[in-house]
This record gives C-alpha cells, sequence and structure tokens, in this order.
C-alpha cells in the first residue's frame, strides 16, 4: 500500500481532529451523533413510505374489483371468521403498544424492561401467525384458493375466486412482512442483550419500532376492508 | 455526556400516553365491528374507513412519534399517501366512469370466468403467436 | 505535464478484495457505469438486430417473427431497465454528488454497495431470461398475452422486479445525502443544479418503483395461479395492468431525462463561461417535473379502452407537464447568449441534446393530443418521438457528462478530435435513423411490426443505414475512451475551470474526497464575479 506523503498525514489528521473523539457507534462520513440519526430516521421513514406504495397497489385493486362486484364481495366476505380477525387485529395493535414501550424503556435505560416487551412483541407476533395459519387451513380445506385453483362452490356472485386471490395476496404480503419484522426484532432482542444500546444510541431499535408500527398500520387497514365488509 | 456527542436525544412520551392511545385503539376496533353489523348500505365502508384512519394516524402521531418530532417525517408520510390517492383516484375515474359512453363496455370482463365453465380445465396456455390460440372463450 | 497523484481513490486500498467490499461511493459509482456500458452495449446490439431485420435487405428476413418479438423486448427492457434507469443516477451521480456537496460519501454506504449487487443479481436475471425463451410481450408486457404466453416472461419480470429495488435504494440514498450530508454553508439554493436533478429524479424513485413491483407481483401471480386481477379470461381488467404498469413508466421517464438535464445545467455555465439564467426557476421546475410526473400516466392509454372522460383529463394534465420542461430549456439559451462559448466535447453534447430535446419533447404535443393520438397511437412516431427524449435527450447528456467528468474519474484526459468526430457522427446518425421514423409513423408505419408493405421500405432503409452511423460514431468512442483509460494524457484538478466542487480536488480524487474541509468561497456559477487566485487551470 502506497503510503501517504507527510504533509499528507498532517492535513489527514488536522481533518479529522474534531471528529476524533466520536462517539462509538458514529460512522465516519457523519460529523456527528445527531446528524447519523436524523439520517437514519429519514432513510427509514423514506423506506416506509415506498411499503405504503407497494401495499397501496394491492389495495387499488381490493377498490377497484369491490367496486365492480359489490355483491361477490359480500358473499365472499361471510366466509372470513370475523372472529379471528378481531382477535389478531387485537393482538397486532398490542404488539404495537409493547414495542413503542420496549423503545420507552431503552430511553429510560432499562435494558431489562426493553427486552420483556421485545419478548411480548415477538409473541404477539407469532399468535397472529398461528391464528392466520389456522384461517388459511380451513380456506384451503374448502377449497377457497386463490385464481385457478378455486374449488368451492358455495358463494354466489361473479367470480368469487377474485375476493380469495385478493385475500391471499394482501394478507399474504403482510404476513411476510410479519415473518421479517419477527426476524428483525429477534436480531434487535440479540443487541440489548449484548448491551449495544443505550439512552443516547439506540438507532436500529427505533427503526425496527417504526417498521412494526407500519406494519400495524396496514392490518388496521386490511381487517375492515377483508372482514367487515357492510 | 450528552453534550459531547450532540443531542440525539428525542423526546421521551410519558407511560400514560402510550396506555391511552393503546386503549383507544382497542376501543375502536370494538366499534367498527360492531358499526359493521348494522346495515348502513354505503356508508358502511365509509365509516370503517373512516375510523381505520383514526386508528391510523393514532398510531403514526404517537407511536411513531410523528407528532413530536420534525416536520420532515410527517411531509413524507403524506406525500406517500397523496401519491397512492392520485393513483387510487385517477384509475377509478377510468374504471367507473366507463360505461357513459358505451354501457358493454362498463365491465369489459367475463362475469364468469373460464374456471367455472369446466372445472378440470385451468387456464389454456397461449403457445407463440406462430401457432393459433387453442383455448376457446 | 502533471500525473496522476500518487495516492487517489483507484489505488486506495489496493487489491481487488477491496473493491468488492467496496464502501466508497466513487469506487462503486465505476463499477456500475461498467455494467451500465456493457448493458448499453448489449441493448445497441439488439437495436442493430432490428434495424437490420427490418432493412429487408433483398427482400429477406433475418429472423422468425417470434424471434423479432423477443428482440424488440429485449432491446427495451435492457436499455430500460439495465441502461438508461441507472446510468447518470447510478454511474455519474454515486461519484458526483457526495463531492458536489462537500460530503466524503452517500448518506448510507452500505446500502450504496447492496444496492449495486442487487442491480447485478437483477441483471443477471433479465440476462437468464434471455437464455431460457426470452419474453416476446415487448417491455411493457402487457396482459393478457404476457400472462399466457409461454416465453419466460416469468425471470424477466422477476429480473425488473429486483433491479426496481437497487433504483429505489439509490433513491433513498441520495435523498437522504442531499438533506443531511451537504457541507456547512451549502444552502440549497447553493447546491448545483445536477444535485437538484438528481433529488427530484431520488423523489420519483422512491414513490414509482414499489408500484411497479407490485405490478410485476401481480403480473407473476397471474401467469402462476391465475389469479384474476388483469387476465380476462379470468375475470381480470387488462387496462387496469396497463393504469398500474404506466402509473410507474411514465415517472420512469422522468427518472431519465431529469438527471439529464441536471447534468446539462453544468455543461452550459461551464462551456459557455456564463452564470445560469434563472437558477431558482431550473431548481423548481426539476421538482414540479417530478410532481407532474405522477399526473398524466393515462396519455399511454388513449386507444386503450380507457374511458374517454380519463382520456381528456390525462391529454389535460400532460400538456402541463411540457412547461417546466419549457422553462428550463429558455433558461438554457439565455445562458448561452453572450457566453463565451467552448465547442469542447462536453458542449456539442450539450447541444445535441439543446436540439434532439426540443425536438423530442414538442413531438410529444402531438402525442399529448388525444384526437392526434388516436392517429399516432402505436406508429414509428412514437418510436421516433422516445427515442429522441431517451437517447437525443438522456443519452446525449450522459455522453456530456461522462466526457466532462472523465478526467476526474480517471485523472486522464480523452482525445478531444476523435471525441469531436464521434460527437458528430452520432448526431448524424441518430438524425438520420430517427427522423426518418417520424415520417414512416405519421404515413401509418405500425411499431413492433416484422412486415410492412413495400412503400415503407426506403424509409426503413434510411433508418437503418443512420443506425450504422450511430453504431460507428459509438465505436470510435469506445476506442478512444478504452484508450484514455490506460494511455490518455494526465489531467489536472480542474481542466474546464468548473466552479463546483468536484474541481477543487485532484484527478483523481483522494478516497476521502477532500484533503481539507471544504469551503464554499463562491457559488457553482459565479462566473460573472471578480477571478479569484487559484481558480480553474
Amino acid at each position: 500500500m502506497i503510503d501517504p506523503l507527510p504533509k499528507v498525514k498532517e492535513i489527514r489528521k488536522a481533518f479529522m481532529e474534531h471528529t476524533h473523539e466520536h462517539a462509538p457507534h458514529l460512522a465516519h462520513h457523519f460529523s456527528e451523533m445527531e446528524q447519523q440519526r436524523e439520517s437514519a430516521k429519514l432513510g427509514m421513514w423514506i423506506f416506509l413510505l415506498t411499503e405504503i406504495l407497494l401495499f397501496g397497489g394491492l389495495f387499488t385493486v381490493y377498490a377497484i374489483f369491490r367496486a365492480w362486484n359489490p355483491d361477490m364481495f359480500y358473499n365472499a366476505h361471510k366466509h372470513l371468521n370475523v372472529f379471528l380477525g378481531s382477535i389478531n387485529t387485537i393482538v397486532l395493535i398490542s404488539s404495537s403498544v409493547t414495542m413503542a414501550l420496549a423503545i420507552r424503556s431503552t430511553q429510560l435505560g432499562n435494558r431489562k424492561r426493553t427486552l420483556i416487551f421485545l419478548a411480548v412483541t415477538l409473541f404477539f407476533a407469532a399468535v397472529f401467525l398461528v391464528i392466520k395459519y389456522f384461517e388459511y387451513q380451513h380456506k384451503f380445506e374448502l377449497g377457497q384458493l386463490p385464481g385457478k385453483y378455486y374449488t368451492y362452490t358455495g358463494i354466489e356472485g361473479n367470480n368469487p375466486h377474485i375476493f380469495f386471490s385478493i385475500y391471499f395476496m394482501m394478507t399474504g404480503l403482510h404476513g411476510i412482512h410479519v415473518i421479517v419484522g419477527m426476524g428483525l426484532i429477534t436480531w434487535i432482542m440479540r443487541k440489548t442483550s449484548k448491551n449495544i444500546f443505550s439512552a443516547e444510541y439506540y438507532t436500529p431499535l427505533e427503526m425496527t419500532g417504526l417498521y412494526w408500527h407500519l406494519v400495524d398500520i396496514i392490518w388496521i387497514f386490511l381487517f375492515p376492508l377483508l372482514y367487515l365488509v357492510g | 455526556m450528552h453534550e459531547k456527542y450532540g443531542s440525539s436525544i428525542s423526546h421521551i412520551v410519558p407511560l400514560r400516553i402510550y396506555l391511552i392511545v393503546g386503549a383507544a385503539l382497542l376501543a375502536l376496533t370494538g366499534l367498527t365491528v360492531s358499526i359493521s353489523l348494522i346495515p348502513l348500505g354505503g356508508w358502511n365502508v365509509v365509516v370503517a374507513l373512516t375510523i381505520a384512519a383514526v386508528k391510523a394516524l393514532l398510531v403514526a402521531f404517537f407511536f411513531m412519534h410523528l407528532l413530536y418530532d420534525k416536520k420532515i417525517f410527517l411531509v413524507i408520510f403524506t406525500v406517500a399517501i397523496l401519491t397512492l390517492a392520485i393513483f387510487v383516484i385517477l384509475t377509478m375515474f377510468d374504471t367507473m366512469q366507463r360505461g357513459r359512453t358505451n354501457p358493454e363496455v362498463a365491465r369489459p370482463f367475463k362475469e364468469k370466468a373460464i374456471i367455472y365453465e369446466n372445472k378440470e380445465m385451468p387456464t389454456q396456455r397461449v403457445d407463440s403467436i406462430n401457432q393459433p390460440p387453442t383455448e376457446t372463450r | 505535464m502533471e500525473s496522476l497523484p500518487e495516492r487517489n481513490y483507484l489505488n486506495d486500498p489496493r487489491g481487488w478484495k477491496s473493491w468488492i467490499f467496496t464502501l466508497d461511493h466513487k469506487r462503486i459509482g465505476m463499477m456500475y457505469l461498467a455494467f451500465i456500458m456493457a448493458s448499453f452495449v448489449l441493448g445497441g446490439i439488439f437495436a442493430m438486430l432490428i434495424r437490420l431485420e427490418l432493412l429487408h435487405f433483398e427482400g429477406r428476413h433475418l429472423m422468425g417473427a417470434q424471434t423479432y418479438n423477443q428482440v424488440f423486448t429485449l432491446h427495451g427492457a435492457i436499455m430500460i431497465f439495465l441502461f438508461i434507469i441507472p446510468s447518470i443516477p447510478a454511474a455519474l451521480g454515486n461519484f458526483i454528488l457526495p463531492q458536489m456537496v462537500g460530503a466524503k460519501d452517500v448518506a448510507f454506504p452500505r446500502l450504496n454497495l447492496a444496492s449495486f449487487y442487487i442491480y447485478v443479481f437483477g441483471a443477471v436475471f433479465a440476462v437468464y431470461s434471455m437464455a431460457s425463451g426470452a419474453a416476446d410481450t415487448g417491455w411493457t408486457f402487457y396482459t393478457p398475452y404476457s400472462a399466457t404466453t409461454n416465453t419466460s416472461v416469468i425471470s424477466m419480470t422477476l429480473g425488473v422486479f429486483i433491479l426496481g429495488f437497487s433504483s429505489i435504494l439509490t433513491g433513498l440514498n441520495f435523498i437522504v445525502t442531499v438533506h443531511k450530508l451537504r457541507m456547512p454553508g451549502m444552502t440549497w439554493f447553493k447546491m448545483p443544479l445536477f444535485v437538484w436533478g438528481l433529488y427530484a429524479t431520488a423523489i420519483i424513485q422512491v414513490l414509482a418503483t414499489p408500484v411497479l413491483g407490485i405490478t410485476l407481483i401481480l403480473l407473476i401471480l397471474e401467469r402462476l395461479f391465475g389469479i384474476g386481477i388483469f387476465d380476462p379470461a379470468m375475470g381480470g381488467d387488462p387496462i387496469l395492468y396497463q393504469h398500474f404498469f404506466w402509473f410507474y413508466s411514465h415517472p420512469a421517464v422522468y427518472i431519465m431525462i431529469l438527471p439529464g438535464m441536471g447534468i446539462i445545467s453544468e455543461l452550459i455555465p461551464v462551456f459557455a463561461h456564463r452564470k445560469i439564467f434563472g437558477y431558482k426557476a431550473i431548481a423548481f421546475s426539476s421538482l414540479a417535473i417530478a410532481f407532474l410526473s405522477f399526473l398524466v400516466w393515462g396519455h399511454h392509454m388513449f386507444v386503450s379502452g380507457q374511458s374517454q372522460y380519463a382520456g381528456m383529463i390525462f391529454s389535460f394534465l400532460t400538456f402541463l407537464v411540457a412547461i417546466p420542461s419549457g422553462i428550463k430549456v429558455f433558461n438554457w439559451l439565455a445562458t448561452l447568449y453572450k457566453g463565451s462559448i467552448s465547442f469542447a466535447a462536453p458542449m456539442l453534447y450539450a447541444f445535441s441534446f439543446l436540439f434532439l430535446f426540443t425536438i423530442g419533447g414538442l413531438t410529444g404535443m402531438f402525442l399529448g393530443a388525444l384526437a392526434t393520438d388516436v392517429h399516432l397511437h402505436d406508429t414509428y412516431f412514437v418510436v421516433a418521438h422516445f427515442h429522441y427524449v431517451m437517447m437525443g435527450g438522456t443519452v446525449m447528456a450522459f455522453l456530456g457528462g461522462l466526457h466532462y467528468w472523465w478526467p476526474k474519474m480517471w485523472g486522464r484526459m480523452y482525445n478531444e478530435f476523435w471525441a469531436k468526430i464521434a460527437a458528430v457522427l452520432v448526431f448524424l446518425g441518430f438524425n438520420l435513423t430517427f427522423f426518418t421514423q417520424f415520417i414512416l409513423g405519421s404515413k401509418g408505419m405500425p411499431r413492433r411490426y416484422y412486415n410492412y408493405p413495400d412503400q415503407y421500405h426506403s424509409l426503413h432503409a434510411l433508418s437503418t443505414y443512420g443506425s450504422w452511423i450511430l453504431g460507428l460514431g459509438f465505436i470510435i468512442m469506445a476506442v478512444y475512451l478504452i484508450h484514455s483509460f490506460f494511455r490518455g494524457k494526465a489531467a489536472s484538478g480542474n481542466p474546464w475551470g468548473g466552479l463546483t466542487l468536484e474541481w477543487t480536488n485532484n484527478s483523481p480524487p483522494p478516497k476521502e474526497n477532500f484533503l481539507e474541509t471544504p469551503t464554499l468561497k463562491y457559488g457553482p456559477y459565479d462566473y460573472d464575479r471578480p477571478l479569484a487566485e487559484g481558480q480553474g487551470d
């Protein structure tokens, strides 16, 4: 490796001086923690924006096909289990509360409580997926499957397979995001248990929280649109 | 210690706010389920979406700290919603208006998909354009 | 005679592993550049094949009809997704943006590297699809044909889906970089206009690309499961697919042109040695174009079966989007007025841009008007229009930027004489190729057609000859650029007398961009201020 000229070394040292005493988590292209944290948050919100638009496409499909087939949608949705859907809504909302409390605990410097809240959040997420599994299994048994695999005969209206296509796509994509969220929470729990976070630095935890709340928001809309067609 | 590294502490939301918002979300869930049992015709979807929007805003403003953070994040969130709104509104303007000039194209698709015509046959694959399509509609 | 600085981003650190795992935005930009140029060559080969086929030499076909469909599909998909959308932002933007704002790197260097590898991964899928029964649907993948044809639509769309992630992450990175990493003292209105262009582009990238993502997922699911959203046989609506597709693809064309316009805003002040006219107007017009670009997608669908009322609204909105583009062109022209113009190769490309983009933009008006579009839709007029704006616009700007920043990237100059020759050949070849297509189209020659009546033959032949001149220009360009890469004359830190920050460091720049913390002594276009010491070369 080419050794920098002595003069260059001196200049670099002067340049780096004001960042020499930097916080342990400060990346070298940032000049202070505040800038880094704000950048991470900005980046995360932009990512959430892309998620809103991704799911938005599916909501658009829903809106259009429901407007074209209102009766079929009404008849088809009756085959969804509102009770289980409500439980899932309660579960996800609670998981959002515990996630917010987990972050709050870190802000207050309480590592143990953070871990407990994260674990409860993870538990709620798992419950959500288990309930979804049972719902899916029931549909598989009845033949209420998407698209050309649809074989159920008990629903009146045009093309009921479209409702189930939409149902599986929306809850499926959402479910994938829940699974990813669980992975993130697990990763964050490991970092927390290794005492990496503190009241001064908990950016990855905060970012995971934002992601998780968006997953909750999406379900908040999915639930009435799929389960509570009036 | 904070002064050395710059202020990276954000506002700590009081515990009771989180709990009140959580309770409100659960209550609103119960409300939306109850109202869905009352037949209101076209208004059902309006009420359901309004309640969902309120719930979503509660999560966004309190759990996601939009109320406490700098404005830019709220701007990003709003821009996402507005862009989606543009897409939905203009697309639905087309899909809902198609029948105005030619009623037969109001709903341009098959009322009964081919899977219902013959349960054994899924969608036929169209071979290359050098061969005529073998499926019937 | 200058020599290359001993320590620069190319040799510091050393070793192939330091390149594979680099976090240096300049290295990532150059790796992108290599792939992008390769994609351009690949897409260009397909273009030459199309024109060779359409020559109908001695009345013969070179390929079968389905093969022809596959060739134009590949030409379009490769040029759009592998070349033009990433081209300026990922290659030039990555290299230049942090330097222009006085930063050490982009906001998320690891994400930047990830976005590069995602691009490569997506490109691999696209190329694999070529080998495994290439799609023959056109790059637009319209249903129901794309849902039922037995060519490999899924691997191609999956490739595009993956490429979309790369685009989103680049856009995300740039937005945060511009917001957060500007050097102290560089306010929004002291940023170079290239940065404004990249910023507006990035906004479109993050807003529009996810919709392409969901569209392609829906298409893949339609093929696999017959979900019934887009395929009429399964109860779906093919026009809905077009809405979904064009909601991304129209803003996508502004992803292509906005960075190009940003480059022109850099080239003209430097090579006319004059302060840019109407800085704020140009800056805001970039944002205006980004906003308006989301409102006009239906103008691709006037004859699709879309409702007449939607058509009218989209046509009206389309006329609005011409306004900010026009504002930019007038401002550039005003900048040239009374300037001290130097006709170096970058400036030749800038002039090409002004002429060709204007033609392209004006012909867009014919297409945006509902009534005339009924006649011109799906004819060669459309093909000519978009080649004038995409190639006559973006590619000329890209080439201008490439030549402008070439000495900065490699510390070497290219051969100016041959560069001028190539620029002229490209300009002449381009016009011969594509102006004839305006005529072909208005006379009724449809696009994507393999056969045509004899009356169109002479125009098709002229277009093909034009493509050969165009190709020759590019071959010459490849030769002198490759030669410059290995043996070019060493270039100084600021061979053009530019006033933006990237010209204050060495060529090539050091790894951390600036050896001392940069200070803003003057604005990016302050050619009107009294000469300061040490400015320019």
